[in-house]
């Protein structure tokens, strides 16, 4: 038997390893990684990592210990070019080809590139650890930054930035923050603890150019302005590592199509994380996520479907970020939602947005409000009957009615 | 290096040399401790690090901050003893230390 072969190895390469042995697979799992390090965890980078010593090796998720008691050998620094799904086979860089039984991508995703930026200094792109290490190397000493894009990670570093005491501005083509995850009440109380700690954001602006000015980059805005930058950090979304699927013969839409299973259009072939598409219950669609969560529960999935076992991945999505001292923390999918009740405090800094769909509750935003978001997963998987009245009313029982809906 | 001990739910019991200035998380992490999931890694924002501390050390730990207490809150099964443990750290004087996890963390 070949066994399995993994492309990547980050959350949901490992993780389908991890669940493939745990369910009981018992052949060679093999996974190849481009990047030299062990894995290491992705959302610090954008955060403490910038800001205090956590040192390198405090990011590894796993050590070679735990790969090698898991009979899981992991082959780093080396480049899958080409799969040969027919023959079986996953082409590599520099060493032989891996044959395999089963195939699992786990390819992740890059950050989209601004064409105006090419071949300009001091453009820095957040992904990878080495990509941090960069960037945290370039703002030691920059004085201004400049932020493309008010996504979560362009927010996160603008915040990281601003506390380093670095001036700093966002450019964000639309006219609110995370339009498309976030609720109104949200993006707004970002904007605003933003334009608390000296952080500019320019709304409906776009970049129409660069230029390299000495040492500084020269941002050229729509509107006419320029604006000078030591660094500039492009976040303008992610794009799907799916190509080299794709040339394989194996179906892709905005990622690679994979069934609840983590399961492709050929069934050798499964995928997880943020290089998948997936149909999902809540928005009855096709989507791609890119979340931690997302990536180890659709990669258990698929470990488990390896070994033989069927979990189906239908976990509510849930996503964090930290930016200054607003943890922020949701659940659900809030696309579309036409009414919305806040539970708690948006002066205290502590409140949460119960969001609603067809008068269901559909997804909750929570700012310094962790409590609401597991009993708000229970709520959302069992289709609560909850109304926006009840949810705005701190004395509502909302553990109560959690509890009157059968385990997730 | 001060030694910690991991039981699973499962009653898979992992003892460990724990690295000071380390958390209990990392050392879990590092030590296969697959009970520990940690997706947030250490931010104390996902409550899937949750542990039960063996009764004759909970009071020799640091107190919990007021973070760690609201963050607990969602975690499943919460339990008086029960800690994130990304949010302890190792130090000297936790050799022996005994912590038991969750069969279920929030996921
Ligand atoms: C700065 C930053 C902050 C984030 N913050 C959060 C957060 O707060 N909360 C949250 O939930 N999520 C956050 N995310 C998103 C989260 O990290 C991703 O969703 C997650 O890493 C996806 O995991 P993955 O395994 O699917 O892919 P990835 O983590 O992207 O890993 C894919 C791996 O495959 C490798 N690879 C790709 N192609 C090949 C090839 N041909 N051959 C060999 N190897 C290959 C890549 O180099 C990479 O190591 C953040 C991401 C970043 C970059
Ligand atoms: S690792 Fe997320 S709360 Fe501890």
């Amino acid at each position: 038997m070949s066994g399995l072969v993994v492309i990547g190895a980050s959350y949901a390469g490992v993780q389908a390893a991890i669940s493939a042995r745990e369910a009981g697979y018992a052949e060679p799992i093999r996974i190849v990684s481009d990047e030299d390090m062990l894995p290491y965890q992705r959302p610090p980078l954008s955060k403490a990592y910038l800001l205090d010593g956590v040192a390198e090796d405090k990011l590894i998720i796993r050590g070679d210990k735990y790969f090698a008691d898991k009979k899981i050998d992991l082959v780093l620094g080396e480049k899958a070019i080409r799969i040969d799904r027919t023959g079986k086979r996953v082409e590599l860089q520099n060493k032989p080809a891996l044959a395999f039984d089963r195939l699992v991508i786990a390819t992740g995703s890059r950050a989209r590139q601004l064409p105006s930026a090419a071949g300009l200094q001091n453009i820095f792109y957040l992904r990878s650890l080495a990509d941090a290490l960069a960037l945290k190397a370039q703002l030691s000493t920059a004085a201004e930054l400049v932020v493309i894009g008010g996504g979560f990670i362009g927010l996160e570093v603008a915040a990281s930035a601003a506390k380093l005491g670095k001036k700093v501005t966002v450019i964000e083509s639309t006219r609110r923050l995370i339009e498309r995850a976030l609720s109104p009440v949200l993006s707004e109380f970002l904007r605003d603890i933003h334009k608390n700690h000296n952080v500019t954001i320019r709304f409906s602006e776009t970049v129409t150019g660069m230029t390299q000015n000495g040492a500084k980059a020269e941002i050229h805005c729509a509107n006419g302005d320029k604006l000078n930058a030591d660094l500039v950090l492009v976040g303008i979304g992610g794009i799907p590592n799916a190509e080299m699927a794709a040339d394989a013969g194996i179906s892709v839409q905005n990622g690679i199509m994979v069934d609840a299973f983590g399961v492709s259009d050929h069934s050798e072939v499964l995928a997880a994380g943020d290089c998948t598409s997936h149909f999902n219950a809540l928005v009855k669609r096709n989507i791609r996520l890119e979340s931690v969560q997302h990536a180890q529960d659709q990669a258990k999935s698929a470990g488990s479907a390896i070994a033989g076992k069927q979990v189906v991945y239908d976990a509510i999505p849930r996503f964090w970020s930290d930016q200054y001292d607003a943890k922020l923390q949701m659940v659900g999918l809030s696309e579309g939602h036409d009414a919305h009740a806040i539970r708690g405090s948006i002066a205290d800094n502590k409140f949460s947005v119960f969001l609603f769909r067809d008068g269901k509750l559909v997804a909750i935003d929570s700012v310094n409000r962790p409590g609401d978001q597991l009993i708000g997963r229970r709520l959302i998987a069992g289709g609560a009957m909850l109304s926006p009245a009840q949810a705005s009313d701190d004395s509502f029982d909302l553990k109560g009615l959690a509890g009157t809906l059968a385990p997730e | 290096m001060p030694k910690v001990t991991f039981i699973e739910f499962d009653d898979t019991v992992h003892t460990l040399d724990a690295e000071a200035g380390a958390t209990m998380m990392e050392t879990a992490l590092q030590g296969g401790v697959t009970s520990i999931v940690a997706e947030c890694g250490g931010a104390c924002s996902c409550a899937t690090c949750h542990v039960y501390v063996d009764d004759a050390w909970v009071s020799r730990l640091a107190p919990k901050s007021d973070e760690e207490e609201d963050q607990l809150d969602s975690a499943f099964d919460v339990r008086p003893n029960s800690r994130l443990s990304c949010q302890i750290k190792v130090t000297e004087e936790l050799d022996g230390l005994v912590l038991r996890t969750p069969s279920y963390q929030g996921r």
